[in-house]
């Protein structure tokens, strides 16, 4: 609507501008352009900063029942309400444990540190809780805390958990980055319900691939593997995978 | 077989190779509705294979009507505008808005009445947040700025759009990329990424739907017969390829099996993080920031019949902005995991978004300089001008909020809510209305909306319903956040968890009624559009044929 020939002095800054007001493609360029750098200078060094992710003992790749059990948790979007990301804040290191490490979530695709707390973090929860706990409070929130707003789940420990593609899910996550090896990936469906079936024959197979690895019947219905199975191993998981009391926060100080 | 039929008229190039290619994709589709063993993902695939088959019909049905071929460039020495796609995303919109203002206003009466979430797995709050997210950012905003955009272009350009079919493959493709992402989430198809969520098959297809929106923009831009280019322009240029580069890079995922609809994406943890919120901030930035100032470049100045303010101004604020917007997408993960440096820039460029953000804001207000007394008088300027004063509060907020100090109080609450939707309820929402107030009339021929009384009512009510939401917000959000971190005299938490969420009970009620009444004044624009397009009266005698609303967006 304004002109600028009648304005600007010739060759001034502002004529200049006009290469970009008469040609689409020159300001498609210049907008590429600008808007490269910022993404470029802040995203490109996390992924060669060596101090990014931090040096620890016991991360490792989630159990195929942990992963379904993640999906289950992305599935429900339970990331809308919860966080997984313990900041290094006094009320939250005691409220929650020890603040989160870059290490804890290296396999997290995709990452769940969410950005609300409707209800608490969830960050380590695992173990902090029984697994009949768990179950109770999924199926019926309010029977167990009265003055909670979550929604129930009672669905989940009635529905039979789908893994016939749990081996391909293993292999998504591998051409991600994360170290699954062909024998965890052969064996995925049979680890699975290793870990949810106490008297498995396998289940003596899982700590050498996962350690650390908690295999019960995490939904108290041992005839069948639920989804609620999948939920419970994956929240009992989280954030038991670095011990505290072993990690040296100098030494990652590079 | 349009061609060899008994047709008026021989297909052109186009519009066999549109044939064609939907009949492709039926078959594709018809494969993985037969193997896959997921009903939601067979679903999908099925609607997929309902919209290719559509498109052959539609398609082959223009070869059966004369006038439906391709349509002259000018007529009589004006420009022939290609206004049909323009009316279905305008309508599309204010479905959408609706349909998103309502599932809104249930997710807030669940958050205040846990029971309402039955228990169910469909309805549950965790599924419909990312619809109502979704149904109000990319389906009611994305088709108010295809809409616009491809109005804008056209005026501003003097020239066609471009094209023929492919206006209307963006409008329908985007549509149907909506209706996917939404029934996905209702159905627990999601990749777990805030405002990301669609799987990996919608984002292809949105992909190239995309690419041909930024084909038909750029081509009619190459076709203009005015020598500059006009701002609006810019920034809806900036929005459309900045947006690709996003959806790209944030969406790099692969897929478990082309018969599943889950994928995993590449990237992981922290890196991933520094993605979507790279991603996520942007897309406030580009997509309901560069888009919606497009509108307000056009939609302002022509409404209050002056010119826009600062011509110089439009050009540092737009470069400042596209360029420092870039860098602001860390303060979303303030005392994180990512590195502090990271952290660190992602503040100073928050707070420095401040300076050209105001600009943008300034240029619109003082648009309006000799033009004032228009406020009193013109309910619909009232509505945009609110906009850009909601727009500069919560620019303000914004960088504000960036303070990581800030941040360690109001990250996490509710305050962040409430900044977003003084955003878009105040800014996003109303520059929207506003727009669509002036486009109904335009598009159709009437002389003016059915009512104007009726806009000051939208917007008392909805201003109304904009107040109370903001500020329960505001009152939860910081409560919430000094409850968290409040010590008793002998240095223990003062409250667990539980407590502080049942004292969010009343603002989360309140904000609900707010939001009702942001809803009821939504219904009320509705009706006025309505009323405009079906008993309006005409603008002028001249031989327009008579344009019914036949144009309804697809369910």
């Amino acid at each position: 609507m304004t002109s600028i020939e009648n304005k600007a002095p010739r060759k001034s800054l502002w004529a200049k501008h006009k290469i970009f007001e008469t040609n689409s493609i020159i300001l498609v360029i210049g907008v590429l352009l600008v808007i490269s750098v910022g993404g470029l200078v802040e995203i490109a060094p996390l992924f060669y900063l060596k101090n990014t992710i931090e040096k620890v003992q016991g991360m490792r790749p989630y159990t195929p029942l942990e992963l379904a059990g993640r999906g289950i948790y992305v599935r429900e979007g339970c990331y809308n309400c919860h966080s997984q990301m313990i900041r290094p804040l006094r009320d939250e290191i005691e409220r929650y444990g020890h603040y989160s490490l870059a290490a804890e979530s290296m396999y997290d695709k995709p990452f769940q540190w969410g950005s609300k707390r409707t209800g608490p973090d969830l960050a380590r929860v695992g173990g902090k809780y029984s697994d009949e706990w768990q179950r109770a409070h999924l199926a019926d929130p309010r029977a167990l805390v009265p003055q909670s707003i979550m929604p129930g789940y009672p669905f989940l420990a009635k529905t039979d958990l789908s893994f016939n593609e749990i081996a391909d899910e293993l292999r998504a996550n591998r051409g991600g980055g994360v170290p699954y090896t062909d024998e965890m990936i052969a064996q995925a469906a049979t680890d699975l319900r290793a870990q949810a079936t106490p008297e498995h024959p396998k289940a003596g197979e899982l700590e050498g691939r996962y350690p650390k690895v908690q295999a019960r019947d995490f939904d108290g219905d041992p005839a069948r593997i639920t989804e609620a199975d999948a939920l419970i191993a994956y929240l009992q998981v989280l954030g038991t995978l670095v011990d505290f009391k072993l990690y040296d926060n100098k030494a990652n100080i590079r | 077989m349009a061609t060899t039929g008994n047709p008026i008229r021989q297909a052109t190039t186009g519009e066999i190779a549109g044939m064609a290619l939907a009949a492709v994709a039926f078959l594709g589709l018809l494969l993985i509705a037969a193997k896959t063993e997921h009903g939601a993902y067979a679903f999908h695939a099925i609607v997929g294979m309902a919209a290719a088959l559509g498109t052959v019909f539609l398609i082959a049905n223009r070869c059966f009507k004369p006038d439906t071929g391709p349509a002259p460039q000018e007529i009589d020495g004006r420009p022939n505008y290609n206004m049909d796609p323009v009316k279905f995303g305008t309508i599309a919109a204010l479905f959408w808005g609706i349909a998103g203002f309502t599932v809104g206003l249930i997710i807030a009466l669940q958050l205040a009445f846990p029971v309402l979430n039955f228990d169910l797995p469909w309805i549950n709050f965790g599924r419909l947040r990312p619809l109502h997210t979704s149904a109000v950012i990319f389906a009611f905003g994305g088709n108010v700025l295809i809409a616009t955009s491809f109005y804008v272009v056209q005026r501003t350009s003097r020239a066609r759009l471009a094209g023929n079919l492919s206006p209307w493959f963006v409008v329908l493709g985007y549509n149907l990329f909506i209706v996917i992402a939404g029934t996905g989430y209702l159905l627990g198809i999601t990749q777990g990424k805030e405002y990301a969520e669609p799987e990996w098959y919608a984002d292809l297809w949105l992909t190239i739907v995309w690419v041909t929106y930024l084909l038909v923009f750029m081509l009619t831009l190459a076709k203009r017969k005015e020598p500059h280019i006009y701002v609006a322009n810019w920034f809806y240029l900036a929005f459309i390829v900045t947006i690709a580069v996003l959806h790209l890079g944030n969406n790099l995922a692969l897929p478990v099996s082309i018969f599943s609809p889950k994928s995993y994406i590449v990237w992981s943890g922290v890196q991933d993080a520094m993605f979507q919120w790279w991603y996520g901030h942007n897309a406030v930035g580009f997509f309901l920031t560069a888009g919606f100032l497009a509108i307000m470049y056009y939609f302002v100045p022509k409404r209050a019949n002056r010119p826009v303010y600062s011509y110089r101004l439009s050009i540092i604020h737009f470069w400042a902005l596209i360029f420092i917007y870039i860098w602001a997408g860390p303060h979303h993960l303030h005392y994180t995991a990512l590195p502090d440096w990271a952290q660190t820039l992602g503040m100073t460029f928050s707070i420095m978004l401040w300076m050209p953000s105001w600009g943008g804001m300034i240029n619109g207000i003082m648009t309006l300089s000799g033009a004032w007394d228009k406020l009193r008088t013109d309910p619909v300027l009232r509505l945009m001008v609110v906009s850009l004063a909601f727009y500069g509060m919560s620019t303000f907020e914004g960088p504000l909020m960036s303070i990581k100090a800030v941040n360690s109080l109001s990250h996490y609450t509710d305050w962040t809510i409430g900044h977003v939707h003084s955003g878009a309820l105040g800014w996003v929402a109303y520059i929207s209305f506003g727009a669509i107030y002036c486009l109904v009339p335009w598009l159709w021929n009437r002389k003016e909306l059915y009512s104007l009384k009726l806009v000051n009512w939208h917007f008392w009510v909805s201003t109304l319903g904009i107040v109370l939401y903001i500020s329960a917000m505001w009152v939860s959000g910081i409560l919430q956040g000094l409850m968290w971190r409040a010590y008793t005299s002998l240095g223990f938490l003062e409250y667990s968890f539980i407590e502080t969420v049942a004292a969010m009970h009343p603002f989360y009620v309140i904000r609900a009624l707010g939001g009702a009444l942001f809803l009821a004044g939504a219904l009320i624009m509705v009706f006025n559009v309505w009323m405009t397009i079906r008993s309006g009266e005409p603008e002028s005698a001249q031989d327009h044929a008579p344009l019914q609303p036949r144009l309804v967006p697809a369910e």
